[in-house]
């Protein structure tokens, strides 16, 4: 292995040697090496965090014709620096007959739920950290760990307004993740495998945006729902419940939840593009360069490993702005309207995705027209989604219309 | 002593510690949250087995459903979550004998097992265990009647909530 093809599992098995040179056995060397792998990973979330701070903020302000931050350094990028010096010095307020011990762990949990999730995201094609045969099912588990926060948060704080804001959540969390489940069965259809790498992988050839538009709608609605963003903020609804279940937190606990949700938003803006948009994928690029029809163009693999990187940074940050887009250009929703929808629409949508490309999948599994068979299909299930709406509104009119029209005629005689 | 078994004696204490939390401690909620405790500490100990599916599955269920359902229940309730009654019943020395005793037999049985001291075979790791574990749900030869049954009686129950949920016109 050369540094040249494979830089990071080159520097691993470095240090692995070094460690063993210094008189350690391979097993302890080995689980040093791991430690490490997991630090580096967890400080760059970290630090992108940060940064996803400025990126939040400078979004909304443009979303909402403003400036944004713009006095500290150059575009305002000091900015969240600045911040985080001003929660970590802020007044630590535990609050009267608060769970001392439940409200102080709430945070951690938060954003260990979150960075639990950076273990399977597969960031090129050479680095992933953990390459779980169950990933998909991870992302559920750490999804429920993350409600758990909110509900140690909301119950341990002795408000009640934090208290509904837990409650909401957990309505929110229960129905949204069936439909977020159900999408993410389709991937390990049509792929044959939860691994991440492995969904990643099928996707050289075709995005699987392509081959499943709807499911890539769905789940990213359902990311939106379980991330607890705008139009689904009704656990930090603050013209109701002032700020929901972290009405209580102040200083540097507030901003641990503040920060997981920003990385939890870019984290899912990650999972969408690894199960939708190809991951770190670049059209023509293979692991030794560009293949233009036969004509390569030949790379190094550390150039190669670097372009995966950016590609997939760059497209998690499209689904994360994207994420950003609904939340500042919609209202929020009510909560019978939220569960309606998810019920009601969602849920059986997904769930008819899901027989449709099972059988399409099956169908057409050796044809020629594969691809086009699936997209089709999913254009059909979406016409007959409309037509149906369609249909359920225009009997809702006419059923207000008869109900409002005797009033009508007295009015008029 | 190898990582692993440190990290193995590390699961295996928080879940003793959790477990007895869980039927000590007064206040009600804390015994959930130290049930959940417990219920990772099993995932833990799946995730040291190569059980990845199993360590998952047990995370998604019993945390991720069970113990948030529990909790939500206990919040919803229960005003006053805090046991002021006497924590222990007046034959609560027969109950430490039997569990006792009982522990005593398991440990025995273990122990005269033939081959405990065998260490199992490591899995190749080509080879597909969910892909398999998949397979055995669906396979005639294997689990697809238990399967089958599981489905149905989860249907059952879905029907019956709905039944019970909608509202008489």
């Amino acid at each position: 292995m050369m540094f040249w093809s494979d830089p990071i599992n080159f520097i691993g098995a470095w240090l692995h040697s070094v460690f063993s040179g210094w008189g350690m056995s391979a097993g302890p060397a080995g689980t040093l090496v791991a430690f490490l792998g997991i630090l580096i990973l967890i400080v760059f979330a970290l630090v992108l965090d940060i940064m996803l701070v400025w990126v939040e903020r400078k979004v909304v302000a443009r979303f909402q014709d403003r400036l944004g931050p713009n006095r500290i350094g150059p575009f305002g990028l000091i900015q969240p620096f600045a911040d985080i010096i001003k929660l970590i010095i802020k007044e630590d307020i535990t609050p009267e007959g608060a769970d001392k011990v439940v409200y102080n762990i709430a945070p951690v949990l938060a954003a260990t739920a979150v960075i639990l999730l950076w273990a399977i995201l597969p960031i090129a094609g050479t680095i992933t950290a953990v390459d779980l045969n169950v990933a998909l099912l991870f992302l559920v588990a750490a999804g429920s760990l993350g409600t758990l926060a909110i509900i140690m948060a909301g119950w341990a704080s002795n408000n009640k307004y934090a208290l509904l804001g837990a409650f909401r959540m957990v309505a929110n969390m229960v129905s949204y993740e069936v439909p977020m489940v159900v999408t993410l069965l389709i991937p390990a259809i049509i792929t044959g495998t939860m691994s991440v790498k492995g969904i990643t992988e099928f996707q050289s050839g075709v995005w699987l945006v392509v081959l499943s538009p709807l499911a890539a709608v769905i789940f990213t609605i359902s990311a939106i729902a379980e991330l607890g963003r705008a139009p689904f903020d009704l656990v930090e609804a603050e013209s109701e419940l002032t700020a929901g279940f972290n009405v209580e937190y102040s200083g540097m606990k507030f901003g641990w939840f503040y920060a997981s949700e920003l990385l939890h938003s870019y984290t899912f803006g990650g999972f969408i593009s690894v199960l939708f948009f190809g991951g770190w994928q670049v059209p023509f690029l293979m692991a030794d360069g560009f293949h233009f029809g036969s004509a390569l163009v030949a790379l190094p693999g550390i150039v190669v490993t670097l372009l995966q990187a950016v590609s997939f940074l760059v497209k998690a940050m499209i689904g994360y702005w994207v994420i950003m887009w609904v939340k500042y250009s919609m209202p929020r929703v009510r909560i019978d309207h939220m569960l309606a929808f998810n019920w009601k629409f969602l849920t059986p949508l997904s769930l008819a995705v899901l027989i449709v490309t099972a059988l399409m999948d099956k169908l057409l599994a050796s044809t020629n027209f594969y691809v086009l068979g699936m997209f089709l299909s999913n254009v059909v299930l979406a016409w007959i989604t409309i037509e149906i709406l369609r249909g359920v509104g225009r009997r809702q009119r006419k059923a207000e219309e008869t109900a409002l029209q005797p009033a009508m005629d007295a009015a008029h005689h | 002593m190898t990582p692993e078994q440190i990290i193995f004696i590390f699961c295996a204490a928080l879940i003793l510690a959790s477990a007895l939390m869980v039927v000590t401690t007064r206040k009600l909620l804390h015994a959930a949250l130290w049930l959940v405790a417990a219920l990772f500490g099993v995932a833990m100990v799946y995730a040291i087995l190569d059980a990845g599916f199993m360590a998952v599955v047990q995370v998604v269920v019993y945390i991720g459903a069970i113990a948030i359902l529990f909790i939500f229940a206990v919040m919803l309730t229960r005003k006053e979550m805090r046991d002021r009654g006497p924590q222990l019943r007046p034959g609560w020395w027969l109950a430490a004998l039997l569990g006792l005793l009982v522990f005593a037999g398991l440990t025995f049985l273990l122990i005269t097992q033939p081959g405990i001291n065998r260490t199992a075979a490591a899995i190749p790791s080509d080879v597909d265990t969910i892909g398999r574990l998949g397979m055995a749900l669906v396979s005639p030869n294997a689990f697809v009647l238990p399967f089958e049954v599981a489905s149905i009686l989860l249907l059952a129950a879905l029907v019956g909530a709905v039944y019970v949920a909608v509202s008489k016109k």
